[in-house]
């Protein structure tokens, strides 16, 4: 148990971000959209430089070891190109109706909104539907 | 000590919460290894309650290696209560005029103690079918683009990856439909 607990505190420390950021706020999404804030865009683009600055320095430092004795390497996504842009376009359909991307999802559930847990019910049927349908669709 | 407590109950500015949102990456890279992002989880969780009988080859593998995922996420829902309840932020979220003048076109109330709008999370039957609806093309969607606003925008731009490139363009080109088309058309 003692080895996740590092992923737990991770993990809190995030849900507890993203609804003091109103990052879980069909509000600001929709702001957003319409480009009538910096709010959302600020945080994006401050988490995208802390990111690539925190990931330049560990490609920098060379070869470590990761708390639990793995050696870090930064990962690679598949190549490709359709699937990126035909999953992303549908997943952003759904996220500018509701406003709730997977992580604000698990984050407003734990507040109790039934609403929230209907769309994570949804989220499950949508990528189970995707299993089912995967060799079926343009990747 | 007053200083601390009037934080933790503020919504935080953009200038704090990003940096603590990109942190994520290296801190799971320190933690174990692990590629920072959330929607796999959906995964993870279709494959603990795939029943015997239904065999999709997508979800046949071996979640328990991926504990550390689902634990995670467990997190987030408890950070989400601690940040969402017990430090509920007092004050109505601050929209900018423009949008508070845009949501209200629409029909819905300006915001007042609930992140959500009560018009469409509240649970009655027509919101429940519609957010689910739109659940199933977010679920859908991540797991073929293969990440969502974490793995993708976050993790994927931060690696500098031209497939995360991709994905975040057409995520914002369907956000941008949806919120300047579908929204009007389907919730006014």
């Amino acid at each position: 148990m003692k080895r996740y607990l590092p992923y737990l505190l991770a993990g809190m420390a995030f849900g507890f971000v993203l609804v003091k950021a109103e990052a879980a706020s069909w509000y600001r999404i929709q702001e957003m959209f319409h480009f009538q804030s910096f709010h959302m865009f600020g945080i994006m683009a401050t988490a995208i430089a802390t990111g690539l600055a925190s990931v330049q320095l560990i490609r920098y430092l060379g070869r470590r070891r990761a708390l639990d004795g793995q050696t870090i390497e930064i990962p690679a996504k598949p190549p490709g190109r359709k699937s990126y842009l035909h999953g992303g376009f549908i997943f952003g359909l759904g996220w500018g109706l509701i406003g709730l991307c997977p992580g604000p999802v698990f984050a407003l559930v734990g507040t109790g909104s039934i609403g929230a847990l209907a769309v994570l019910a949804g989220a499950l049927h949508g990528t189970w539907l995707y299993g089912a349908l995967k060799d079926k669709v343009p990747h | 000590m007053d200083n601390l407590l009037y934080w933790l109950y503020q919504p935080w500015p953009w200038y704090v919460a990003g940096p603590l949102i990109g942190l994520m990456v290296p801190l799971m890279l320190f933690v174990g290894n692990r590629s920072f992002g959330i929607s796999n989880n959906l995964r993870h969780l279709c494959a603990i309650t795939q029943p015997r009988q239904v065999d999709v080859d997508f979800f046949k593998y071996d979640w328990k290696e991926h504990t550390w995922s689902l634990v995670f996420v467990i997190g987030t829902g408890l950070g989400g209560f601690l940040a969402g309840v017990v430090f509920a932020n007092p004050e109505p979220v601050a929209l900018s005029p423009a949008a508070l003048a845009m949501v209200e076109s629409w029909g819905f109330a300006a915001p007042a103690d609930l992140l959500v709008p009560p018009e469409l999370f509240d649970p009655t039957v027509r919101n429940l079918t519609f957010l689910f609806t739109a659940g199933v093309l977010v679920g859908f969607g991540t797991r073929y683009a293969g990440g969502c606003t974490s793995g993708h925008a976050i993790t994927g731009l931060s690696t500098l990856q031209l497939a995360s490139v991709y994905a975040v363009a057409g995520i914002f080109a369907g956000g941008l439909l949806s919120s300047w088309l579908l929204v009007p058309l389907l919730l006014q």
